[in-house]
């Protein structure tokens, strides 16, 4: 395996863990104001239940993606450029979405006022629905190529990023990550907000497990490589799996893990049909993005190998220690009164 | 307006909003260490409140630093993609290593010290916000060593093959006298600024409390205390962080001048609104120009000596080039163009930041005077002098990044004297070749967003500020952690 070969496995895996961690975090904002509107009892506690089984964790899985989008600028600054450049709105619709997202979770309990809350919990939806879905779009986009001229530019129309492949990617991974979440708060919290957990994760079960399964033989079939169908395989076991333990409220524990497992098997089959393309190019498959033509000279690759592989790990055991602190479940009879001010000064 | 401006206004907005929130960030984890510190040594419940009290307010900010640190990471490639193509190879690697060794820790240790409370042993609770401000900082160090690399390439050569600039020596990069000088120049803004803040909204409450006291009624007596147990400590270490981050910042902007006269003259030579090459030029205190050119100038207030000594720590017998004659020299080695910078804002945000430093070394300076042996000053003047000099290290900061940032315009990298020529972009080649409306539609965007955002940072830090630490803080949590229940007890929830 070569250094562009490694790099490649390396972006993979930093988008992995993103969407493996992220992914739960999008679900639990989603569901968040749901949580408030069904349970019995007072639904202000349940939203911040709910919000609290990520509070203190979203931030560090949000960094996997800066890692990721830093390591695509020193690893393959040829494919950084190209594609952030040219998936220009949905990505600029995504960093919205993850300002308006991360300061609503950091100020929501700041301030004691209904009103205040409200407009926190809008930002926390939109700022997890946002990404949650256009993050599939994008992903889509790439796999199915886009106008990649020789000289590595693109002269994008509005069919190369909405299409029915494209949509339907971005209704996966957003009904995915819903799923995800639910199961996540099932695994993470105590009392009625997880009865009304597992009921949410079992009412998305089948049709996220038709969306996940649709993109994901779509995907296969149209851009994917021999070895992917293992992955694809993999994939729908794990989500099969997943909704018998939703439906039979067997495991969380176990449920929580297959469906980590189908999000990081969606994102190995991404990636495997990616390869050894970055971008392929509808134009002509000589001026693909490749993980040779893009990328960095041999010594940058050899630094960056060397950071990755002292920090990342370092990184997964002070993360996973912080997911061992906080591994009790949450109920929203134990949540402390709001600490937040009132909006005028007493 | 075409793409490039279009592109830089979007570049600029966003940046110099960043880095608002980036200086209380990496200057307050420290100082909120060091409080809290004091507190796990010496038990002294007052330092526990004001780790709680400028905890909630570094956390205020923090979250619009993170929000807004993310749009950076991805301008580059959004908008910058050609200059993305030609210096990947050398500037992605800090940024991705920035990811790796700096934000892992402080984004994870930061979730662990909110929510550790009560829950993780003092120690390592301590211990966690020690991290963050370590990390704020090691983050500081990737950045501005990309950034230097904008400034003055080095450990780099060109390849016409792949026609891009390629990385020789990471260890050059990360040495680089620019960067050193820089990082150092940045950091010790930062702690200028979060010194100041600290000291001023001590002092603040100082004199509140304190006239709280003179009032009578209910609480006076506790009040009386804290002025004397929290305000005063408090507005004291502000004062001597300050005053010591002051010095170094005449200190390393002295050595980071002299590095800019040699390797960005026309910058130096803006700043100074020199246009001539001269002997011994004077200092220009002010100048007054109608069309920001070289043409119509009138150097209005002048003083002698200083420019030599900025340039070359000399008093006399320094020739330093004029913007006229680099200009020509440049369209010689560089084909033609023009590589003048913005006259009026290089010349102008160097004085600003300058004399905006000036005023928290005098507030710090008068409120050591005034809490001098035991005192606890009542002036409310002194308390509106506090609040008012809040705002001017931040202008600073400002004023400083617009400086350095405007001052090497045309280029994107500008061209090493010493390094390899070739190396070398200007912000026109470096665009991405994005539609007008569309990078306009997303300034507008960013523009409105941000707006509402930072009224409402605004607004939460002075409703906090002005709340002061809460009665509830009062309570140091249990140190040791809660029993393996199934269910956790939470001491803090969002």
């Amino acid at each position: 395996m070569d250094l562009h070969q490694v790099w490649f496995v390396l972006v993979a895996v930093l988008f992995l863990g993103f969407f493996v961690l992220e992914g739960f975090d999008f679900g639990v904002g989603m569901l968040m104001t749901p949580f408030g509107r069904v349970s019995a009892g007072d639904p202000e506690a349940h939203r911040r239940a709910a919000l609290n089984t990520i509070g203190p964790v979203w931030d560090g899985n949000e960094v996997w993606l800066i890692t990721a989008g830093g390591a695509m600028f020193a690893a393959f600054p040829g494919w950084y450029a190209t594609v952030f450049s040219t998936l220009y709105l949905p990505l600029l619709a995504i960093l919205f979405g993850m300002i308006v997202r991360a300061v609503a979770i950091e100020w929501r309990g700041k301030v004691d006022d209904p009103k205040w809350r409200a407009w926190a919990d809008f930002g926390i939806a939109a700022g997890s629905w946002l990404p949650a879905i256009l993050w599939g779009v994008a992903f889509a986009a790439l796999v199915r190529g886009l106008p990649v001229d020789a000289e590595h530019h693109v002269r994008l129309a509005f069919g190369d990023v909405i299409n029915a492949y494209t949509l339907l990617g971005g209704l996966a991974t957003g009904g995915l990550f819903l799923f995800y979440g639910a199961v996540f708060t099932a695994l993470k919290t105590a009392g009625a907000i997880r009865d009304d957990a597992h009921r949410f994760a079992g009412r998305l079960a089948l049709p996220v497990t038709a969306l996940v399964a649709a993109f994901g033989v779509w995907s296969q079939v149209a851009h994917g490589a021999g070895w992917t169908w293992l992955v694809l395989g993999l994939a729908l076991i794990a989500q099969l799996a997943a909704v018998l333990l939703v439906w039979r409220r067997a495991s969380d524990g176990w449920a929580f893990a297959c469906t980590a497992l189908v999000v990081a098997a969606v994102v190995v089959l991404l990636f495997g049909a990616l390869y050894p393309a970055l971008l392929p190019s509808t134009l002509d498959p000589q001026w693909s993005l490749t993980i040779y033509n893009a990328s960095s000279t041999p010594y940058t690759l050899k630094i960056m190998t060397w950071a990755a592989v002292i920090f990342a790990p370092l990184a997964m055991v002070y993360q996973g220690w912080t997911y061992w602190v906080f591994r009790q479940r949450i109920s929203a009879e134990q949540i402390p009164p709001s600490i937040g001010l009132a909006r005028q000064a007493s | 307006m075409d793409v490039v401006d279009v592109s830089r206004w979007q570049f600029g907005i966003t940046t110099v909003y960043h880095f608002i929130f980036v200086p209380l960030t990496i200057g307050l984890a420290p100082l909120v260490a060091v409080m809290q510190t004091v507190w796990v040594l010496t038990d002294n419940v007052a330092w526990y409140r004001l780790t709680k009290f400028f905890g909630k307010l570094f956390l205020i900010n923090f979250a619009l630093g993170v929000a807004t640190g993310i749009v950076q990471e991805f301008q580059f490639g959004m908008n910058w993609s050609e200059y993305s193509r030609f210096v990947g190879d050398v500037f992605g690697a800090p940024l991705a290593m920035e990811g790796l060794a700096a934000f892992f820790f402080e984004s994870t240790f930061i979730g662990l010290w909110i929510f550790g409370w009560g829950r993780l042993p003092r120690a390592v609770h301590l211990l966690c916000i020690w991290i963050v401000a370590i990390a704020t900082n090691v983050s500081a160090f990737f950045i501005i060593a990309a950034n230097s690399f904008m400034q003055h390439p080095v450990g780099a050569h060109f390849n016409p093959e792949t026609n891009r600039a390629e990385l020789d020596s990471i260890m050059a990069l990360f040495t680089n006298n620019t960067a050193r000088a820089a990082l150092s120049h940045a950091v010790a803004g930062a702690f200028l600024t979060a010194g100041t803040f600290v000291a001023a909204v001590g002092a603040w409450w100082m004199v509140r409390s304190r006239a709280g006291v003179a009032a009578g009624g209910g609480g006076a007596q506790a009040a009386g205390v804290d002025a004397a147990t929290m305000y005063r400590p408090a507005t004291i270490l502000g004062c001597w962080v300050a005053l010591i981050a002051a010095a170094g910042l005449f200190f390393t902007g002295d050595i980071q001048g002299k590095l800019m006269f040699v390797q960005q003259p026309m910058k130096m030579a803006s700043a100074e609104s020199l246009c001539d090459t001269a002997t011994d030029p004077d200092f220009s205190i002010l100048t007054v120009g109608r069309q920001n050119n070289c043409d119509h100038l009138t150097r209005v207030i002048e003083v002698p000596y200083v420019l030599p000594f900025l340039a070359e720590g000399r008093f006399s017998g320094v020739s330093l080039e004029g913007v006229r004659d680099i200009q020509q020299r440049y369209e010689q080695q560089f084909g033609p163009g023009d590589y003048r910078p913005n006259l009026f804002v290089t010349y102008w945000s160097f004085r600003a930041m300058i004399g905006l430093l000036l005023v928290p070394v005098a507030f710090a300076l008068a409120a050591l005077w005034l809490t001098r042996r035991d005192r606890i000053p009542k002036q409310r003047w002194f308390s509106w002098l506090a609040l008012l000099t809040i705002p001017t290290p931040f202008l600073a900061n400002s004023a400083g990044w617009v400086f350095t940032e405007m001052g090497r315009q045309p280029w994107v990298v500008v061209p090493n004297p010493t390094g390899d020529q070739n190396v070398r972009l200007t912000v026109a080649e470096g665009v991405s070749g994005n539609s007008v409306g569309m990078v306009v539609t997303s300034l507008v965007m960013f523009t409105l967003v941000y707006a509402v955002l930072a009224v409402i940072w605004f607004w939460l830090i002075r409703r906090y500020v002005a709340e002061g630490p809460l009665e509830h803080d009062a309570e140091p949590a249990p140190p040791a952690p809660p029993a393996d229940d199934e269910v956790a007890p939470l001491s803090f929830a969002y």
